[in-house]
């Protein structure tokens, strides 16, 4: 069974506060450049890390459309939906 | 009126924190002169140089310092034009053929410099119904010239089989042609790619397989073929790309490859089409060069007896450098002050390597990059190793 956007969505928190520098107060609607200080390296080296935990692959295009925590979830669904 | 260099903001402030805690500015290095291949003179004095891609010191090699004299000369600067226009002269084509020749290749394609090869093969490979994988430390090039063929582009972890076969695996109904790009030396670190392991996963997901063997070339494998040759896997690699602008003391890149098809890239690889060709000097020196590599293959033995010198010597120092033995040796540092810092110590005391920050460097991490070259002496080496010693003591590393 595909997870939801939401489960992916608290997925991708727990993951990214198991990061000291990352602020505590995140949620689905922060911005992941601009609230979090993570440079286009650090986002594409992020999303490898969630790809693993749902098995999908993320190609590079998709990024550019992301820009909040809840928007990668959106898009990890979409793929895994597409994928099953 | 809106700012156009607003945008930069971000870089600015960077660039003026770095600048402000550095007595010289490490992007504005001038080499006022080579003695020699291995010494310059920077800032008045003469210099060790660690920090080219020189590695057979043929940028300073007699025979093609001649060539492109005499064809300079006989044939003029400069061809003023498109390869597919008026800038193929018969000296284009007799160096492509030399080169399909020495990799024993059916099809070669000059580009005028590797970062063109890069982008000019990639883009006219793929497009937006395919999908490239590439390994995740890929050079700049190779991430523009897969931005500018439009395709789906999938990273894989840095020379990991495992992920790109996992990748592959997840991509087994997709219609698309699939197309792995790897490098054969990292450019950063020095990582040698497994791409044995590349070949044989390329083979059974029906995927093609280019490696750049940018850093390789003349360097690694019994002829200079690079890591494919040692690896003994070159018939499974579909496109070699690389450059003259590292062992070959030159400029210009290349794509050599047993596929027929290529033929026709010449007509739809835009960095190939729309740029003016090498200069006839160039391609005379090039060759000239090329000749000098496969007479003299103790370069290569030199080379590798130098990288491994440098590497157990940083290594005994105390410093972290990667696992692989290549012309690259890379000393990771934790933070940018400090790396700065000891960058410019080491100049301060006759040693020019290269500063590499992140995001271009792996890890997050800055790196001091240092390479080899055949033309250094043991106790250029040797001096070198001191240097870094005494500047890592200095600043309690």
């Amino acid at each position: 069974m595909t997870d939801s956007v939401t489960d992916i969505s608290a997925m991708i928190i727990e993951k990214l506060l198991a990061n000291p520098k990352v602020p505590r107060d995140i949620d689905g609607n922060s911005k992941i450049v601009e609230d979090l200080a993570f440079d286009s390296l650090a986002v594409m080296n992020f999303v490898m890390e969630i790809e693993d935990e749902i098995d999908v692959s993320v190609p590079l295009d998709k990024l550019a459309d992301i820009r909040t925590i809840n928007d990668l979830a959106g898009c990890l669904h979409a793929l895994k939906v597409a994928q099953a | 009126m809106i700012d156009i260099f607003a945008k930069h903001a971000g870089l600015r402030e960077a660039y003026d924190a770095l600048t402000a805690t550095s007595p010289r500015n490490p992007f504005e290095v001038v080499i006022e002169r080579p003695v020699s291949a291995s010494v310059g003179i920077i800032e008045g004095r003469e210099t060790l140089l660690f920090g080219t891609n020189n590695y057979l010191g043929l940028s300073q090699s007699k025979k093609a310092i001649e060539a492109a004299v005499e064809t300079a000369e006989t044939m003029g600067v400069g061809t003023t034009g498109s390869r597919i226009a008026n800038g193929t002269f018969g000296l284009h084509r007799k160096l492509e053929a030399r080169l399909a020749e020495f990799f024993r290749r059916k099809h070669c394609m000059v580009f005028s410099t590797g970062y063109q090869a890069n982008l000019g093969t990639i883009s006219a490979l793929v497009n937006k119904d395919d999908i490239l994988l590439l390994d995740a430390d890929s050079h700049a090039s190779i991430y523009d010239g897969a931005k500018l063929s439009g395709a789906q582009v999938i990273r894989f972890r840095h020379n990991d089989p495992v992920d790109l076969e996992k990748r592959l695996a997840r991509l087994k109904d997709h219609p698309g042609a699939k197309l792995i790009v790897a490098e054969g030396i990292y450019s950063m670190t020095g990582n040698v790619a497994p791409l044995d392991k590349f070949v044989d996963i390329k083979t059974r997901h029906g995927a093609y397989l280019m490696a750049d063997e940018a850093h390789s070339f003349g360097v690694m494998g019994a002829h200079g073929r690079g890591v494919a040759e040692v690896q003994g896997c070159e018939d499974g690699i579909d496109f070699v790309v690389g450059t003259f602008s590292k062992s070959l003391g030159t400029v210009g890149g290349y794509c050599v490859t047993d596929h027929d098809g290529v033929d026709l890239m010449r007509l739809c690889s835009r960095p190939y089409m729309f740029t003016a060709s090498l200069p006839p000097e160039i391609i005379a020196a090039t060759m000239a060069a090329l000749e000098d590599m496969q007479d003299h293959p103790e370069l290569r033995t030199k080379l590798q007896d130098n990288a491994a010198r440098l590497h157990a010597g940083l290594q005994k120092a105390g410093l972290k450098t990667g696992a692989h033995i290549s012309p690259v040796v890379a000393v990771t540092l934790e933070t940018v002050d400090q790396a700065v810092a000891f960058w410019n110590a080491l100049l301060e005391n006759g040693v020019y390597v290269n500063l590499s920050l992140p995001p271009a460097t792996p890890d997050n991490r800055p790196l001091l990059r240092c390479s080899v070259m055949a033309a250094h002496s043991p106790e250029e080496i040797d001096r070198a190793v001191t240097v870094f010693g005494e500047v890592a003591r200095h600043f309690g590393l």
